[in-house]
């Protein structure tokens, strides 16, 4: 057998081949204009190829080529900023090859082969190099240094490196052994790549969110599913944390999702300012667009694809998030390539393998001992979209079991035009426990303490508001009426954001928690103001109370706010008869 | 490819036709299929292999026999498409119907169509104004977008889609839009109220229909609106003109979907649909949108009936994660004898943010959106409590926003079938609406624009 055959039969994005010398996951050309496809399943003499672009058109008898390498990316400098397909090829060189409409059998290099890039040698000739170690420096962007790295599975000692200007495909780093080191690597996106050992996250990937840092944070290294129906914010919320979350860079899957959205992220991101940085938010980025009507093959790889790049970045020792709208999508490829194949279904025709799939998916998340010692972090965000919000379906629960992060978005509160509208009595996060300390070090001795009164303010609420849906609220006790009114504040004031303002879209971590503290001195002050007498109505219109509130979205509101608390407190006190 | 017929029919089953012995068939090719009294069908190739050929047959497989001709023709499914489309009517395979001439084509393009390049793509931003006040305040349309209306049987989406067609322009300005219209399993006499409607405010001359009526195949539904979408798509990116696709009724399509997948023994997703009518879906809805280097544009209006009035019916959820918002029509407004019965609280446009405010639209336009639609929330929630406890019990805020609900659906909402409100028309009546409610309690309007545009600051 050779590693050339002829189409036996096609179905769709299905396409079998006889006569040619295959293995799982071997990439294939196919047809005489060499659509890129990969082995997925074996019978006998034919392999059976799930193809990466359309099959319209496509005649049995056609030649299947086997380039017997599996389905890789390539890894160098030249990766940021770059807006790629499933399959790692650049949206912009595809506009160029094949104009505004994307057709078949074109091939693109993943990056700039000829670029050259300023490589700067941190090691030296006769050290002995692991897989895995520096041997380099590129300044990819302004903020980013591309570290160039000994691919795993290389090592030897040092026979000659150069510094210098060179491009990815050039030789600057000869071994002993005769090995020969580029800057570029190629990395199988369906293996993940090694590393020493993983440690228990402890350190929050702060998002300037209010609801989720301060109610539900996320550890770098962890893993959050955002589950949540049409309408109800899932890309915003995604999209918002491209843009603010503190990961040192971000990798953002647009998986099966609608091309005009894709075009807004890529049209707003070069020009968005990364708030931790203020450099350029592009600079730490890389995008994958594959929209819905984008061939399904190419869907369901444009996550590993993603993954891939971001453990890659990952091994240089930064902290990496990747987002993932929406692994639905991904999952939906799954089915269909499966129903292709006839396979037998598990649960509402997914495949049976697709829970495993989640999990390894979001296994590949994690804060790691790198290959070189180094102290790296992949955090993984996927949005769910369940078939009419109802999260008992397969790729809901699916995500459920495996993540530690559960932020659920709410119809209702969307409808309500509460944003983010997450739904704060069902979503969780199991990671305080481990990131408290970080909080107690970091921003307050008593952070853990107010999220808990919080949270515990706001669960009171939702027991009253049964009470108050059936009687009204003036019929409860005023205590229980200041409560109302507290827990009012914090859904206005603090958990609503609106992600388009520009002072009140990123609210930073100290503030967050000055904001919380402000909610619960108004408390004290107007329950010790009502035990002298004062009435709940007085209490609850004083003036800086207002201005306490629309303060957020002053610019300085940090500095101010500790001030319009103690005017608040004053005028509250002012209210009871007689002073 | 040669016209060589063969007689190889094994099996006939539904839709579908299986025959073996073939020359290399190539996946999607176009076929035709000889009876024996002369007649002919066409198909397309939905599955090939050396031993086997699976073929859908358009026009249903009635009469078709084991000594059926079939022929290969060597290419895949295209529409002659040329500026002459327009003011034609065409069946559901793209043939004449109303007795003129074949299209001379000027090209012919695959209908299957491929997918925009998400980085060629240029961000919708471009109010379009339909005169209906709901819409323009609440669900903004924008060029570009596809927007669906989520209706349900007996309701007047038809209505409304035909009012939109005809009021649809950009502010300032009297371009036209050209209507490619898509009919997939109507009744009859809907096509007809459509066609007399277009046809008496002459719109049929700048309008393209393609019919397939419920008692025509049901499985040519499938390639209707790819039909529809090729000639849009020839309009607005070739001959550069803005582009209006309406199609009713998407549920129609969906079950030819669903009906050709039971005759190839699929496993099927929830209710039976096929586990890839979201991809299915996607790519016709995903053929919308503005793109770089063109002038035109194709803005499309799904029309769809949900099933039982379910809005998590596959069909309504599977389209709102792929659409870019919803009109949502009630039948509880409806009853009410509302006209248009929008309900704006599940309706949505997600491109709204990038088309309104000082430069398209009016400066208060998100303010007063925002407060309109809050205030109706709260006074529909309130409706409620007031069923419980009745209306003595609320406070005078609550009081005010009770009685706003009621003004809002008899005097924003309701509208007449040709009545054309401006934008400025539509904002105005909605402070007029809103003077109704106490101004302090008015906490989504900017201080500096209730000081502009409250009836109470104007003399």
């Amino acid at each position: 057998m050779s590693n050339e055959g002829v189409i036996y039969r096609i179905s769709g994005p299905v396409v079998t081949a006889t006569g040619m010398n295959a293995a799982m996951y071997d990439v294939v050309r196919v047809g005489h204009e060499g659509l890129m496809g990969e082995v997925i399943e074996l019978h006998g003499e034919k392999a059976v190829i799930q193809v990466y672009e359309d099959t319209s058109g496509i005649r049995p008898g056609e030649p299947v080529l086997n380039t017997e390498e599996t389905l890789s990316v390539s890894l160098g400098p030249g990766l940021l900023t770059q807006i790629y397909d499933g399959i790692q090829r650049p949206l912009a060189t595809l506009e160029e090859v094949m104009g505004v409409f994307i057709t078949r059998g074109v091939d693109a290099d993943a990056f700039d082969l000829e670029k050259k890039w300023t490589f700067e040698a941190v090691v030296g000739k006769g050290d002995e190099l692991a897989s895995g170690q520096v041997i380099g420096h590129v300044q990819e962007t302004e903020t980013i240094v591309h570290k160039i790295m000994v691919p795993p599975g290389k090592s030897g000692k040092v026979k000659s490196i150069k510094s210098g200007d060179f491009n990815v495909t050039q030789t600057v780093c000869t071994l002993d052994d005769g090995t020969e080191l580029q800057m570029m690597q190629k990395w199988p996106v369906r293996s993940p790549r090694p590393y020493r050992q993983k440690y228990a996250p402890d350190t929050p990937l702060v998002t300037g969110m209010r609801i989720l840092d301060f109610l539900f944070p996320l550890a770098k290294g962890g893993a959050a599913g955002i589950p949540g129906p049409f309408g109800s914010g899932k890309t915003v919320t995604q999209q918002s944390l491209a843009k603010y979350s503190d990961a040192q860079l971000v990798v953002y899957i647009g998986c099966g999702e609608r091309g005009n959205e894709m075009t807004e992220v890529l049209d707003e991101f070069p020009h968005l300012i990364d708030p931790n940085t203020g450099k350029p938010l592009m600079n730490r980025t890389v995008m994958i667009a594959n929209t819905s009507n984008m061939p399904v093959a190419a869907r369901e790889a444009s996550v590993y694809t993603g993954i891939t790049i971001a453990e890659y970045f990952r091994d240089m020792g930064y902290d990496v998030a990747l987002m993932a709208d929406s692994t639905s999508r991904w999952a939906e490829a799954m089915r269909e390539i499966s129903s292709r194949l006839e396979e037998m279904p598990g649960e509402e025709g997914y495949p049976a393998y697709l829970s495993s799939r989640i999990a390894e998916f979001y296994e590949r998340a994690g804060r790691v001992e790198t290959l070189n010692g180094d102290d790296g972090s992949v955090t993984v965000i996927g949005a769910v979209s369940p078939p009419g919000g109802d999260i008992s379906e397969p790729v809901s629960q699916g995500t459920l079991r495996i993540v530690k992060v559960f932020w659920g978005l709410d119809a209702g509160l969307a409808r309500q035009r509460h944003f983010p509208a997450i739904n704060w009595l069902n979503s969780y996060s199991l990671y305080p426990q481990s990131l408290d300390q970080w909080f107690r070090d970091n921003i307050a001795q008593d952070f853990p303490e107010i999220r808990t009164q919080v949270s515990g303010l706001l669960q009171i609420e939702s027991e009253l508001q049964e009470i108050v849906q059936l009687v009204g609220s003036d019929a409860l006790p005023v205590d229980q009426q200041l409560t109302l009114e507290v827990a009012r504040m914090i859904r206005e004031f603090f958990l609503q954001q609106n992600g388009f303002h520009e002072v009140d879209a990123y609210c930073d971590i100290n503030l967050q928690y000055k904001m919380a503290k402000a909610i619960l001195s108004f408390q004290e002050s107007a329950k010790s103001a009502m035990a002298s007498g004062a009435q709940l109505n007085d209490v609850v219109n004083v003036q800086s109370r207002t201005d306490l509130m629309r303060g957020r979205f002053e610019k300085g509101y940090v500095d101010d706010i500790d001030d319009m608390v103690k005017k608040m407190t004053a005028e509250i006190a002012g209210t009871v008869e007689g002073n | 490819m040669s016209g060589k017929e063969y007689r190889t029919i094994t099996d006939v089953k539904g839709p579908l036709v299986f025959l073996n012995k073939t020359e290399p068939v190539a996946f999607g090719e176009i076929v035709t299929i000889r009876l024996s009294d002369g007649s002919i069908k066409n198909g397309q190739v939905l599955d090939t292999s050396d031993d086997l050929v699976i073929v859908q047959v358009f026009e249903g497989t009635a009469k078709i026999n084991r000594e059926s001709g079939v022929t290969f023709m060597g290419d895949v499914f295209k529409l002659p498409v040329s500026t002459e489309l327009v003011g034609r009517i065409l069946d559901g395979a793209g043939r004449p119907r109303d007795g003129g001439p074949a299209i001379v084509a000027e090209e012919n393009a695959d209908i299957i169509g491929a997918a925009i390049n998400p980085y060629s793509r240029q961000s919708p931003h471009d109010f379009i104004q339909t005169g209906i006040s709901a819409i323009d305040c609440c669900t903004t349309l924008v060029r570009g977008q596809k927007l669906p209306i989520f209706s349900a049987s007996g309701l007047p989406h038809n209505d409304i889609a035909l009012q939109i067609a005809r009021q649809a322009k950009l502010k300032g300005s009297d371009e036209e839009f050209i209507v490619v219209f898509c009919a997939m399993g109507i009744t009859a006499e809907e096509y007809n109220f459509f066609r007399s409607d277009l046809e008496r405010t002459g719109a049929l001359e700048n309008a393209v229909l393609f019919v397939n009526l419920a008692d025509d195949p049901a499985v040519e539904r499938i390639i209707t609106p790819r039909l529809a979408l090729t000639a849009a798509e020839y309009l607005a990116f070739e001959k550069d003109y803005h582009v209006l696709v309406i199609y009713t009724d998407m549920t129609n399509y969906c079950d030819a979907l669903r009906q050709i997948g039971a005759a190839r023994e699929e496993v099927p997703g929830r209710r039976g649909y096929p586990g890839y009518m979201y991809t299915d879906l996607a790519m016709l809805y995903e053929r919308a949108g503005i793109v770089k280097g063109k002038k035109g544009s194709i803005t499309q209006f799904p029309i769809l009936t949900m099933p039982g009035d379910d809005i998590t019916h596959p069909i309504p959820d599977l389209s709102g994660y792929i659409t870019e918002g919803q009109i949502v029509i009630s039948r509880e407004l409806h009853q009410q004898g509302i006209y248009p019965p929008i309900n704006v609280l599940p309706s949505l446009s997600r491109l709204m943010g990038s088309c309104i405010g000082e430069k398209t639209t009016r400066e208060d336009h998100k303010s007063v959106s925002d407060q309109m639609y809050a205030a109706y929330a709260q006074g529909r929630e309130l409706r409620g409590l007031v069923a419980i406890v009745g209306e003595d019990a609320l406070n005078e805020r609550d009081k005010q926003l009770l009685d706003f609900s009621g003004i809002f659906e008899d005097k924003f909402l309701r509208q007449t079938r040709d009545e054309d409100r401006s934008i400025d028309e539509t904002l105005d009546l909605c402070w007029n609406l809103m003077s109704s409610i106490d101004t302090k309690y008015l906490v989504r309007l900017d201080q500096k624009w209730i000081e502009k545009y409250h009836p109470d600051n104007k003399e």
